[in-house]
């Protein structure tokens, strides 16, 4: 049978890459000091500071949230339905459900409201559905977070995923991008909030369990646009190694970051300039954000004027 | 026993009693990827699941 190491009584999970088992308490307790480790570590923020943690639903998102509360963190979660079917439905449930059992401050914003739902700005600028979902989402933090006066933004995102990116940059050289690839970024324009990534030496795997034996109600189901995803093959080529090398992944984020980011640093971007449209932060006269809702504001306009003229015939 | 395979919401049956650890081999599954439930508890890769014992297979990995 296989042992707790920490109370030698028997153990529910295994973690290869710690080469550990625990039981569901001790796991519990490990889980959050990874967290509060990692926060602490990189200052990502303090307990009087108050934190917009982004929550999607999903297991990462969720699992953060209810780490922060239980370490004693003062947080409002921010959840954007995207208009992505059934699965921005559930996702939206899920949220709510949990920030009412818990009694927590939730910003919800509705990207139905105001006609920018993730299929539509993908219908009308040809862009891969996520491509645009990353722009909205990015967006849409900042500016709720500069809107409600946060300081700080923490996101779920966990050691897969950060792996997973570097891997993909490191496959493109996208040097700007790894100059970037960190826990904490700091703000670099006056409506920025500092970004931070509490879950980034934790697994996928890891906060799977950890929401399971929260009895988290997190959404099971995968995004109907992230089949195919570039991004789960670099998770599926670095599980592979993972299963034959434990630890590989945490290496190589960890090992990044102390040695390999600084020989990026110069070719971080230059400071943005503010954007024409919204005021947030660019790298043109308008943001990416902007310049996607033009696109589609003038195909929708072109779309409505020809049938409107078909009408007519 | 019975497995079920989640998100995809697949039943399939494999006989007899076995290792975790040979059950997701047979699945093609690589540890890490997924949680193996039986009822209310996680069991380990070294656990046996018995012939007549229900499990879920939960992927853990999302994208996006």
């Amino acid at each position: 049978m296989m042992k707790c190491k920490r109370c030698r009584s028997k153990a529910e999970v295994q973690i290869r890459h710690h080469n550990a088992a625990f039981c569901r308490p001790c796991f519990i307790l490990v889980f959050q000091r990874q967290v509060q480790r990692a926060i602490e570590k990189h200052r990502m923020f303090t307990p009087e500071e108050e934190v917009l943690v982004a929550v999607s639903g999903g297991k990462d998102s969720l699992a953060l949230w209810d780490a922060l509360i239980e370490l004693g963190y003062h947080t409002v979660g921010l959840h954007l339905s995207l208009g992505i079917g059934e699965y921005s439905r559930t996702s939206r449930t899920r949220t709510l459900e949990f920030a009412c059992r818990r009694n927590l401050r939730l910003i919800t914003v509705d990207l139905e409201a105001d006609g920018g739902t993730i299929p539509e700005l993908a219908r009308f600028t040809n862009r891969p559905a996520c491509a645009a979902c990353g722009t909205t989402k990015r967006h849409e933090f900042d500016r709720v977070a500069f809107e409600n006066g946060f300081k700080v933004l923490a996101t779920g995102h966990n050691l897969d995923d950060e792996a997973a990116r570097l891997l993909g940059n490191v496959m493109r050289w996208q040097l700007h991008y790894l100059a970037k690839q960190a826990p904490i970024l700091e703000p670099t324009h006056e409506r920025l909030a500092r970004k931070v990534k509490p879950l980034y030496r934790v697994s996928e795997y890891e906060t799977a369990v950890y929401a399971f034996f929260r009895r988290i109600d997190y959404v099971v189901d995968e995004c109907p646009n992230s089949v195919g995803a570039t991004q789960l093959m670099y998770k599926d080529a670095l599980n592979r190694l993972e299963a034959a090398m434990p630890g590989t992944k945490l290496t190589f984020i960890q090992d990044f970051l102390t040695s390999g980011r600084s020989a990026f640093s110069a070719a971080a971007d230059d400071t943005p300039q503010t954007c024409e449209g919204c005021g947030m932060p660019s790298f043109g006269a308008l943001c990416s954000y902007c310049r996607l809702r033009r696109e589609v504001e003038n195909k929708q306009r072109a779309w409505e004027t020809t049938h409107t003229a078909s009408d007519g015939h | 026993m019975l497995i079920t395979l989640l998100p995809q919401r697949k039943r399939i049956e494999i006989e007899g009693r076995r290792r975790v650890a040979d059950i997701l081999h047979q699945l093609g599954l690589l540890p890490g990827t997924v949680m193996v439930i039986r009822g209310d508890e996680l069991v380990t890769d070294e656990e046996v699941v018995e012939a007549t014992d229900s499990i879920e297979i939960r992927n853990v990995i999302s994208g996006g």
